[in-house]
């Protein structure tokens, strides 16, 4: 019986392992495996194909052809490097905007009574339920020429000739705070909601004004929330390609949209899966250190 | 008359005409919408007195306390603290401070910052804080846990912690927010009296929020008793438990005997009560019930007499039969059910520890108690 539980409790911690060996470890090696590859025009595109008839030696003699050609291509060509460096600079500033607007939102619904807090949470959820991508078209007809934002400002007086907006890194910027602004309010509702009222009538007694007290203990406690929202926000963003795509020009560059030229217009697997594993490079980076910085919080308790 | 025990009664400002009340609540009133906390309230509480405020949960106790930290601000009336108008004056503006029912105590700050945080809000210099620090933590005993975060304390540590940082600015009025709920019997009873040497200490003036009558008894110079939104009552704990002005108040502190009857003059500052558990005769304190008015008497356990034979010369005495029986040690509570049906409690003090014949079950036993034992109450 207990030989079967210590089994059982076992195998309960190895199905996540499973799990991230095979849809995380197996498919990274497969694209780090195409990375390593040559291009070769054929199907798939990418030379050496291993095979079982080849044996050991005509294995090994194939393994020693993978090289790093393809990321030595990317680093050598400023296209590439200028495309992950403006997806970093617009991610970055997407995410900023969206703590701007998604902070006080979810300090409005934490602080908001209980009666309508569901209403609130729920109206945050409710833009799920529509695709993503609907959503997205959704904004051309907002911030297009002849859009509904330009016809309301035009009628307001405020401007005398359209905006042009659509298919410039303004509609870029946001798509993407519209469209992840819930990433951002969700975290940071959860920070605020589970923080005691009393810590910032505390603050106040001890002299604090209610500025005072709202930084040194509301936004202080609040940082885990922001933080998890941050990267919640800028990791999907740097790899966006759907918003650029349909809201951005030709001028806007971002490295989900070169990858797809890459894959697509291009056909060159290799240097596509190049391009994917030095993103995921370059994102690992604020993962780490974001799990640092929350468990460093879990030692501060709370 | 014969007075009722003060223990200290050599502090009693609330006597003196003359003395100038430190905190004074003037017709404050208190809404929250349509509902009423705290109605057309007026209280005086003087320089260093340990006062509680005592009430059931809801009575407006606490909304009481936060209209004097500055977290609420009075409907109607007016609120003075040492003479001055409060109206107005933001919470880091008042010699105030706030020990919290749920010790608010900041998480992500050592117990060392925590109580140093009213210290750099005032912007003291760092070797004085550091020093004022290290003195409080003294003072509550918890030197060594200076460098710990409140959840690596016990929530005795924890009450400590607030305690140190409520006090650590050395305020002259400090506010307690059911500042012992929280802790169990023992040590609850051990941090009552630690509260009550601080307090003696520090010099300050104390204002306790308790639904805990035990508490507030010990504690306390004196007691307000509130329900639904007013003061029921205002008094040294002596005179709340053996004087109540009404059947809450001595309900509400301690156990109590209620007989009901209607009213007959006696002459010599008494009554008698004519009702469904006999004729009882009680002494009068203040205003005499007027003849056919119904009255209560109140007579605590502890004061009647409980024997097996009619007792003689007893003015008031009630036959039944012994009910329940509760042995608690120091002593044993023994209900009594009158032929009416209502059954009275009586207690007895356990003085030896071999008693020859002890009354049983269901025994006929007499009940006698003096008529001034008791009070006679109109509400």
């Amino acid at each position: 019986m207990t030989l079967l539980s210590a089994i059982r409790s076992r195998l309960v911690i190895l199905i996540p392992y499973v799990w991230l060996l095979f849809f995380f470890l197996l498919p990274f090696m497969i694209v780090l495996r195409i990375a390593l590859s040559d291009l070769e025009y054929g199907s798939p595109p990418y030379t050496p194909q291993f095979s079982l008839s080849d044996g050991w030696s005509g294995i090994w003699d194939k393994l020693s052809t993978l090289d790093f050609e393809n990321f030595a291509f990317l680093v050598g060509d400023s296209l590439y490097i200028n495309s992950y460096l403006s997806s970093l600079k617009i991610a970055l500033i997407s995410t900023l905007f969206t703590l701007a607007i998604g902070f006080p939102l979810a300090y409005g619904m934490a602080r908001a009574p209980d009666r309508i807090r569901p209403t609130l949470l729920m109206l945050v959820i409710l833009p799920f339920w529509t695709s993503f991508l609907i959503r997205v078209y959704a904004w051309i007809g907002i911030l297009k020429q002849e859009g509904l934002l330009n016809q309301f400002l035009l009628w307001l007086g405020v401007i005398d000739t359209p905006l042009e907006i659509l298919s410039t890194n303004t509609a870029v910027y946001i798509g993407i705070v519209y469209s992840y602004l819930p990433f951002m309010v969700l975290p940071i509702y959860s920070a605020l909601d589970k923080m005691d009222e009393s810590l910032v009538e505390a603050a106040r007694d001890l002299g604090c004004t209610r500025i005072g007290a709202f930084w040194k203990v509301t936004a202080r406690l609040a940082v885990p929330g922001v933080l998890a929202g941050c990267l919640l926000v800028f990791i999907p963003a740097v790899g966006e390609f759907v918003i650029p795509d349909l809201l951005g020009g030709s001028g806007t560059l971002m490295i989900g949209k070169t990858l797809w030229i890459e894959f697509f217009n291009n056909s060159d697997w290799t240097v596509a899966s190049a391009i994917a594993i030095i993103l995921l490079i370059v994102l690992v980076v604020p993962i780490v250190w974001f799990q640092n910085a929350q468990a460093k919080a879990a030692e501060a308790g709370k | 008359m014969p007075s009722l025990g003060n223990i200290r009664r050599s502090f009693a400002p609330w006597e003196d005409p003359a003395a100038k009340p430190y905190i004074s609540f003037q017709n404050v009133t208190k809404r929250f919408g349509t509902f009423t906390a705290v109605e057309n309230l007026s209280l005086n509480v003087y320089e260093r007195e340990f006062f509680s405020l005592l009430g059931p949960s809801g009575c407006g106790k606490t909304t009481l306390l936060r209209m004097l930290a500055g977290f609420e601000e009075p409907t109607e009336g007016e609120l003075y603290l040492d003479g001055q108008p409060l109206k107005g004056v933001p919470p880091h503006k008042r010699p105030v401070n706030m020990m919290f029912q749920s010790y608010a105590l900041f998480p992500h700050m050592t117990v060392a910052d925590n109580i140093a945080f009213g210290l750099k809000q005032d912007g003291m210099a760092k070797p004085e804080r550091d020093e004022r620090v290290a003195q409080m933590l003294k003072l509550v005993k918890l030197e060594q846990f200076a460098g710990r975060k409140p959840h690596q304390l016990s929530g005795g540590q924890r009450q400590r912690v607030a305690l140190a940082r409520s006090v650590a600015k050395r305020p002259k009025l400090l506010i307690l927010d059911e500042p012992l709920g929280a802790l169990d019997k023992k040590l609850r009873e051990e941090t009552q009296f630690e509260l009550m040497d601080l307090q003696q200490e520090l010099g300050l003036t104390f204002m306790i929020v308790t639904h805990d009558q035990e508490e507030a008894m010990t504690m306390s110079d004196r007691i307000a008793v509130m329900d639904k939104g007013v003061i029921v009552q205002t008094g040294t704990p002596a005179e709340i438990y053996e004087a109540p002005n009404s059947r809450y108040v001595a309900d509400f502190i301690g156990s109590v005997n209620i007989l009901e009857g209607k009213v007959t003059p006696a002459g010599e500052g008494r009554i008698v009560l004519d009702g469904p558990d006999g004729r009882i005769t009680g002494a009068v304190r203040d205003g005499a019930p007027a003849t056919g008015e119904t009255a209560w008497f109140a007579i605590r356990p502890e004061k009647i007499e409980i024997g097996r034979t009619p007792p003689e010369g007893a003015v008031n005495r009630l036959e039944g039969e012994v009910w329940d029986i509760a042995y608690l040690g120091d002593m044993t509570i023994i209900n009594v059910k009158l032929a009416s049906g209502t059954v009275v409690q009586a207690a007895t003090l356990n003085r030896f520890r071999l008693v020859e014949d002890p009354i049983g079950y269901e025994e006929r036993v007499w009940l006698s108690f003096n008529p001034d034992s008791g009070v006679v109450l109109r509400s």
